[in-house]
């Protein structure tokens, strides 16, 4: 077996057990993204210096120390993430050349737990997009086909994972940015529940959704870094004090007795009928393993996009009213023509530095935020909020999981849809109403289209239990057969 | 409905300058946007409590309390420009 094809709990105990050094683990996985990186696009940046961390790593090990579970994984983090001493770009031109003098919580813990950082990856720019298309950097492309986009916005961490340049990748999702790309590239995607990862030092799109998670090529993966990077955090005020469960050693397939809700709701018409087969396959894999399935209704997934763009736009645009080329970032070039106003110098700045999706977003979250729509719009979604957030209470009272397609379609070629941005929301209608209640949910791959591309499976939990994703996700990656296929082009 | 006059009020709230084509390409697709969400007015919420964080916390306190950071120099350097300790802007006011 090459060494990529390992997970990352297999490199770590190959690491561990001294089979193989960090320093040649991270040596061959730095060679593949270099090689690979020009035909995927997967990475805004390499470090270089992951060679010395691993480094560090091996004498660490051979000193006796131990490093901790992620011995010598290299990590691919999403370019929103800061990283200490190395670029930070939001995949935006405003922030091009920002070095940031911190690193997120999540970026040290991983590192505390022996991972060693091999890059930033692409994105959407500010995490704002479905496909990857909107980064300042360039184009991600699909490793099924790389005329299709990966998904986003987390479009760059599902690629590296998918065309093994890393085992291990991290993402946000705020409405769907790490299921749907999950999903797109065919790796196990998990957004945590709110609260559960800190968001100290992510660069904020809509804080009261944004949640940082795994991207890896198997569940208990998902599972190992979620213990590693979640938990209580003093720096993020909405951070859970909840401490986190040893999930990986947890992780239970047996399905007898589970109670998993099937939405009526999430099978109407504008599904396609390869990711319906996809779940209805799944759906009889686990009535065979003893899960009993039943219908559910979530009504209110009718209203769950406008709801969720509305606010989320309303808090991007507060969010964003820091990029004003004053302390940090981009400033517009003034020696020419001086600003004869403060609000003058901030509106050249910000017009040159936000790409149009940021520019359209802040519009109308600055419009739904206004005197007048108000109460109309984000009042309003905030009440719709509460009441999608019950809904899924309610149907947890019923059964134990919910299960349901990520995407209502299926990848599309890159540029067939960016003039039409109604109908790029529209693909997350399944997936945005988690963060709105702010339960967990998990992509994990289940079938394979006609075409030749990967479709993930939902799975969403009650806030906290994401111990129930594991399991089932275990179950569908044990019976469904998707584990080792690689795409072609990494070969 | 969407109209031109509204995107260009946004665009000035959120200090944004945009040119002729950017109005009138988003004025277009806002509109579009804003007509499918329209469908939230339709949903009943009277004596609903708006929902702004989705899990049930309570507010936690620190002490306050100074805490030495080495990075000034660092941040500093961020800026597009400075004066010794200070952000340097150009004179606007």
């Amino acid at each position: 077996m090459d060494l990529f094809e390992n997970d990352a709990t297999g490199i770590a105990a190959l690491v561990r057990s001294k089979s193989v050094s960090a320093v040649e683990v991270a040596t061959t996985y730095l060679a593949r993204a270099e090689r690979l990186n020009g035909l995927l696009g997967a990475f805004i940046l390499l470090n270089q210096e992951v060679i010395n961390q691993a480094r560090k790593i091996d004498d660490k090990i051979s000193k006796g120390i131990d490093v901790g579970p992620l011995a010598g994984v290299p990590v691919a983090v999403k370019d929103l993430l800061c990283t200490k001493d190395i670029r930070t770009t939001a995949a935006s031109k405003i922030l091009e050349n920002f070095v940031p003098p911190y690193s997120a919580t999540v970026v040290e813990r991983l590192e505390a737990k022996g991972a060693v950082l091999l890059g930033k990856t692409n994105l959407d720019e500010f995490a704002m997009g479905s496909s990857n298309e909107t980064s300042a950097f360039g184009v991600c492309r699909n490793p099924w086909n790389r005329e299709y986009v990966p998904g986003g916005s987390s479009g760059g961490s599902a690629v590296a994972v998918a065309s093994r340049m890393c085992p291990l990748a991290i993402g946000t999702d705020t409405g769907g940015s790490i299921r749907q790309p999950a999903s797109y590239c065919g790796v196990v995607g998990l957004k945590p529940t709110y609260g559960r990862v800190s968001r100290y030092g992510i660069i904020a799109y809509a804080s009261s959704l944004d949640q940082a998670g795994p991207m890896t090529l198997t569940v208990r993966d998902a599972a190992l870094a979620l213990e590693v990077i979640g938990g209580p955090d003093l720096r993020d005020s909405t951070c859970s004090q909840i401490e986190v469960p040893r999930f990986s050693e947890n992780i239970s397939p047996k399905m007898r007795g589970l109670k998993i809700g099937i939405p009526r709701q999430f099978f109407q018409s504008g599904l396609n009928g390869e990711i319906e087969r996809v779940v209805r396959n799944a759906e009889d894999l686990l009535k065979e393993a003893g899960a009993e399935l039943m219908e559910v209704d979530l009504p209110l997934t009718d209203v769950a996009v406008a709801t969720y763009y509305l606010l989320a736009t309303s808090e991007a645009s507060s969010n964003l009213s820091r990029y004003d080329g004053v302390r940090y970032g981009l400033r517009a070039d003034f020696t020419k023509s001086p600003a004869k106003t403060l609000e003058e110098f901030y509106a050249r700045t910000r017009s040159e530095g936000f790409g149009e999706e940021v520019k359209r977003r802040i519009i109308l979250g600055t419009y739904a935020l206004s005197s007048g729509y108000y109460d109309a719009y984000f009042k309003k979604a905030g009440q719709v909020r509460r009441l999608i957030r019950d809904e899924f209470l309610n149907v947890f009272e019923q059964c134990d999981v919910i299960m349901g397609p990520v995407t209502a379609i299926l990848p599309f070629k890159i540029g067939e849809k960016v003039s039409d941005p109604l109908a790029m929301y529209l693909n997350d209608v399944y997936t945005t109403s988690a963060n709105l209640a702010g339960i967990p949910g998990l992509s994990v791959p289940a079938g394979m289209t006609e075409q030749g591309f990967p479709v993930g499976i939902q799975l969403l939990a009650p806030h906290f239990e994401e111990q129930r994703l594991f399991n089932v996700a275990t179950a569908i990656e044990a019976a469904a057969g998707m584990k080792g296929r690689l795409p072609d082009v990494i070969r | 409905m969407i109209s031109r006059e509204i995107i260009e009020s946004a665009a000035r709230l959120a200090r944004l300058k945009l040119t002729e084509a950017e109005v009138v390409h988003f004025s277009g697709q806002l509109a579009a946007v804003m007509e499918a969400f329209a469908k939230i007015s339709k949903i009943n919420t009277d004596g609903i409590e708006p929902l702004v964080t989705p899990t049930d916390l309570s507010q936690r306190l620190r002490d306050d309390r100074v805490e030495p950071w080495s990075s000034v120099d660092q941040a500093l350097a961020q800026s597009p420009e400075r004066s010794g300790n200070l952000f340097k802007v150009p004179p606007v006011i």
